[in-house]
């Protein structure tokens, strides 16, 4: 690997990090729960370039798999936590839909 | 590789500054009063543990730690929110010293611990010289795996992680149960503010019942207006076929 590419890899990685903690602030005091939910999702999606970088950086791609796997379990956290706004309650009774699927 | 040649590797910084990042998010959890923005910043935690667990070459704990820390805990964590009351009396100061102490003395025993332990790629490390070796050697030639950490688990120690897994079932079947993901559905509900549960505290089985009596009886409210709603719709559907037949 030439030195320029592990110096703008080191120096993505260090900004990645810069850019977590600006949306770590956003998450501390974000003063509605849809900016906290908005920089927590936000938040995954560095870690996922984090670690995809990283791996470069230490020359080992079996990371990229840790990367995807942080990609499908973000996703599931952002929609457990919207099916919770959306309906108050992590069991979401069927019998609304039982009812529409019968009319 | 080139980083490697520097006396002190760079990704150190990197090391540091995830290092930073923890520290800033275990304090904020400790300190902040929203249990909604905790349950947050524990996902953002373990989020940032896993990123430093891979940058200390530990791939396969933070595989673990990003499965079930930054997944599965924050889902059971927001359950168990809506079961959990949101107000409490504040803890008095004269009841904080004690666990500080015990706090403050466990770690002072950590750190008097630390001068026993072989230092970092000590070759004669118990280790480096017990069944360690061994494994590395025959791994290859027996299991034919290039990962000896996944060839222990799955094959040298396969009963151990088959009652584990059992185990683990087990207790995710009784925290299912617990926090009734499906059974309870609608009975207990809570506003994201914080503000009001329904019903306030964990249920007595009076509540319960109360709820789900209340529950049902919505329902079935709800049940009827919308069946009259649809009759209308469809009898002015038919209104307008039969003008139209006409």
């Amino acid at each position: 690997m030439p030195i320029f590419l592990e110096y703008f890899n080191l120096g993505a990685a260090f900004f990645i990090i810069v850019c977590m903690v600006l949306m770590l602030g956003r998450l501390l005091g974000g003063p509605t729960l849809y900016d906290r939910l908005l920089a927590v999702n936000s938040f995954g999606t560095k870690t996922i370039i984090f670690l995809c970088i990283f791996c470069f950086i230490i020359d080992r791609p079996d990371g990229l798999d840790i990367a995807l796997l942080y990609a499908l379990m973000n996703f599931i956290a952002t929609i457990a936590v919207l099916k919770f706004f959306n309906y108050r309650c992590l069991g979401v009774s069927l019998i609304k839909e039982q009812m529409e699927a019968e009319e | 590789m080139m980083l490697s040649s520097y006396a002190v590797a760079p990704t150190i910084i990197l090391d540091l500054a995830l290092m930073a990042i923890l520290i800033i998010v275990a304090f904020s959890i400790v300190r902040m009063r929203s249990l909604f923005a905790i349950v947050m910043l524990q996902g953002v935690y373990s989020l940032v543990s896993a990123a430093w667990f891979v940058s200390l070459d530990a791939v396969d704990v933070a595989f673990t730690e990003a499965a079930v820390g930054a997944g599965v805990s924050t889902v059971l964590m927001l359950a168990a929110m809506l079961l959990a009351n949101r107000k409490s009396d504040p803890v008095p100061i004269s009841k904080q010293i004690a666990p500080l102490l015990v706090v403050i003395v466990a770690g002072l025993a950590m750190f008097y611990a630390i001068g026993d332990m072989p230092a970092f790629g000590d070759v004669n490390s118990p280790a480096n010289t017990g069944v360690g070796m061994d494994y590395i050697e025959r791994t290859t030639k027996e299991i034919h795996i290039p990962n000896v950490v996944t060839a222990v688990l799955a094959s040298y120690r396969g009963y151990d992680t088959f009652g584990e897994a059992v185990v683990i079932f087990s207790a995710g079947l009784g925290v299912l149960l617990l926090l009734g993901l499906n059974g309870n559905a609608g009975r207990w509900t809570a506003s994201p503010s914080g503000q009001h549960t329904y019903p306030p505290m964990a249920p007595s089985a009076n509540s319960r019942l109360r709820s789900s009596r209340d529950n049902i009886k919505s329902v079935t409210s709800s049940a009827v207006k919308k069946t009259s709603v649809s009759t209308a719709r469809k009898s002015k559907k038919k209104r307008f076929k039969d003008k139209g037949d006409n």
